[in-house]
């Protein structure tokens, strides 16, 4: 056992052991990759995702379309990069919502208890039991597809988990000493659940914001195949495996293209979420 | 134990009853309704005529009302009838519901079947090259949309090999081979991605009971290894994997709707696809509060297994 040395800050040991992760090493290589293609998108797509070149339908990977073309000859590569640009901004504010919304509830049901607690983890209950793919999909069929409404669908979804994530975390902060003892300072609920609970809590929720990025990306593309995203021509990835299906026999680029886009942006989060989680807290790493 | 299961069971009240309540709120939080879809462009259809069939579906009266008489026929075993073709939605639950429990367990065993000797191998030979791939094919698992790899299965063995059907259904009491091959790539598509979670959590769970001291004691009384593993080991590792696949559940029946979509299965999802697609209140209404009941038995039964993998848990 050698003790920590006290140079090291919390921040620069939790840089330190993902560094050291490869899961993490790769995964965070993936996303960065990722990421930057879909910011640069614009800049970095050699053609026009809208525009069709009927006489170069359906071609495989080649000098002038590095991945090949669809069945009206619009480029894959570039394509996909504007489907995982529509995906990572779906995901991320998703995320977000659901975060902001579930994480708040979450707060509250566990540093107020009684009944604030009573009502939101009923509340959350429901949210949890109802069948979450059927929530998001009755979400858009009802209210239409689009970027807003599939954003609601998605983190309407999140808003159960995360409310039981923040609250289990806040039990077990709010037991400890510092809290009794800064609560006997007479400080303000307030300043109680931000300055002191919500940074001692925020590990499980850090995981939980990882883990539910790349389900986030996976039920955009579910939502997408079926049909419930965003309108056609519109890239969107899940969309683009759909329309591919009707051409698999013919020339499968079309639905292996953005399937593999897809996976490969899942697979580096997953990853670095993994890496994230044992750098963060190993003692979550058991279960 | 009869007491702890009807326990459960009145707790589970609240939550399907807010979950019905979202559902009925949902569907008619929005302009249009299944009069209009029905009735959809023809322009010729007068608002008279509209308003009778309102009246004719119940639909003209308080929110409440119609929420309580629909939840008074419930209670009473009677889901209504589709106000589309008029046949009762428990019937058409009846006919489909087999079709995905059927999906459902197909996958379940692919999943035990790949999962249960990869994560034992991978934690046996801890570092080794089995150890290697499980974890890759877990996070592959995790990883890979399931109408995606869907995609992938009919392309190699429906289209490329002409191996097996690439999508249709034939029922199990028609002709049960040709039932099986139909089933094969769905519960496929299904269960590799559920065998990722559970291979996963099954290597870690095997790692820790295999370092517990009563694995040892075993070893040094002489048992064979095989006994040890199997008898001593997996056992009692297999416990978080139950509680693994009791949560999965749910997103497996989630996983079939668009499954049963990608290869035309007629099951439960595509039903409440279905009823969403053309506002059939009482198809979706019926349909999502089948599954989530479903979705809390299948909860109940995980924690009642508990005690038959592990004695030593009972429930008072």
């Amino acid at each position: 056992m050698t003790p920590p040395s006290s140079t090291s800050s919390a921040p620069a040991l939790i840089w330190k052991s993902l560094v050291r992760n490869r899961s993490a090493l790769i995964g965070g290589t993936i996303t960065l990759v990722v990421l930057l293609g879909a910011l640069l998108a614009p800049l970095i797509a050699p053609w026009d995702p809208l525009k069709f070149d009927p006489p170069n339908r359906l071609s495989g990977p080649s000098p002038e379309h590095w991945l090949g073309t669809d069945q009206y000859g619009r480029d894959l590569f570039s394509r996909v990069l504007f489907g995982a640009r529509f995906s990572l901004s779906v995901a991320a504010i998703s995320v977000l919502v659901g975060l902001l919304v579930g994480g708040t509830l979450g707060l509250l049901a566990g540093y107020f208890r009684g009944w604030v607690d009573l009502v939101l983890s009923r509340l959350a209950d429901i949210l949890i039991a109802y069948p979450a793919i059927l929530l998001a999909i009755a979400f858009l069929a009802f209210l239409g597809g689009g970027f807003v409404n599939l954003v609601l669908a998605i983190s309407v979804v999140f808003v159960g988990p995360f409310l039981r994530v923040a609250r289990a975390a806040v039990l077990t902060v709010r037991e400890e000493l510092y809290v009794e003892a800064g609560r006997a300072m007479g400080a303000s609920d307030a300043r109680m659940i931000f300055r002191t609970i919500l940074p001692n809590a925020s590990a499980p929720l850090i995981v939980e914001v990882t883990l539910r990025f790349a389900y986030a990306v996976l039920a955009e593309a579910a939502l997408s195949f079926l049909g419930l995203g965003i309108q056609p021509p519109f890239p969107a990835l899940g969309s683009m495996v759909s329309e591919g299906r009707a051409f698999l026999s013919l020339s499968p680029w079309g639905s292996i293209v953005p399937g593999c886009a897809i996976v490969l942006m899942v697979l580096g989060f997953n990853l670095l979420g993994d890496g994230l989680r044992d750098a963060l807290d190993p003692r979550l790493r058991r279960h | 134990m009869l007491g702890y299961v009807v326990h459960r069971l009145v707790a589970a009240i609240p939550t399907l009853l807010g979950v019905a309540i979202l559902t009925f709120l949902l569907m008619r939080a929005v302009p249009g309704d299944v009069v209009t879809s029905l009735v959809g462009l023809e322009a010729n259809v007068s608002p008279e005529r509209m308003a009778e069939l309102r009246r004719l579906f119940g639909l003209d009266l308080p929110l409440h009302v119609q929420f309580g008489q629909w939840l008074g026929a419930v209670l009473q075993g009677d889901f209504g009838s589709s106000l589309r073709t008029g046949r009762e939605v428990s019937q058409d639950l009846a006919l489909r519901f087999p079709v995905t429990l059927q999906l459902t367990l197909m996958s379940l065993l692919t999943a035990l079947l790949v999962a249960v000797p990869l994560g034992v191998l991978a934690a046996i030979r801890r570092g080794g090259l089995v150890d290697y791939f499980a974890s890759l094919f877990a996070i592959l698992g995790l990883s890979v949309p399931g109408f995606f790899l869907a995609l992938l299965l009919i392309l190699l063995f429906a289209l490329a090999l002409g191996w097996l059907p690439p999508a249709g259904f034939v029922p199990f009491t028609e002709n049960p081979g040709e039932n099986l091959r139909h089933m094969i790539l769905p519960a496929l598509s299904l269960g590799l991605i559920l065998a990722g979670a559970v291979t996963r959590i099954l290597r870690s769970s095997m790692l820790e009971v295999l370092s517990r001291d009563y694995i040892r004691t075993a070893r040094a009384k002489g048992l064979s290894e095989r006994v040890v593993i199997f008898r001593h080991a997996l056992r009692n590792a297999l416990i978080p994997v139950v509680t693994v696949i009791g949560i999965q559940f749910g997103s497996l029946l989630g996983g079939a709707v668009i499954i049963e979509q990608v290869f035309s299965l007629p099951g439960v999802g595509r039903f409440a696809l279905e009823g969403i697609n053309l506002r059939d209140y009482p198809v979706v209404q019926g349909t999502v509060l089948f599954v989530a009941t479903a979705a809390v038995l299948v909860n109940l039964l995980v924690d009642l297994l508990y005690s038959l993998i592990d004695p030593r848990i009972r429930y008072e």
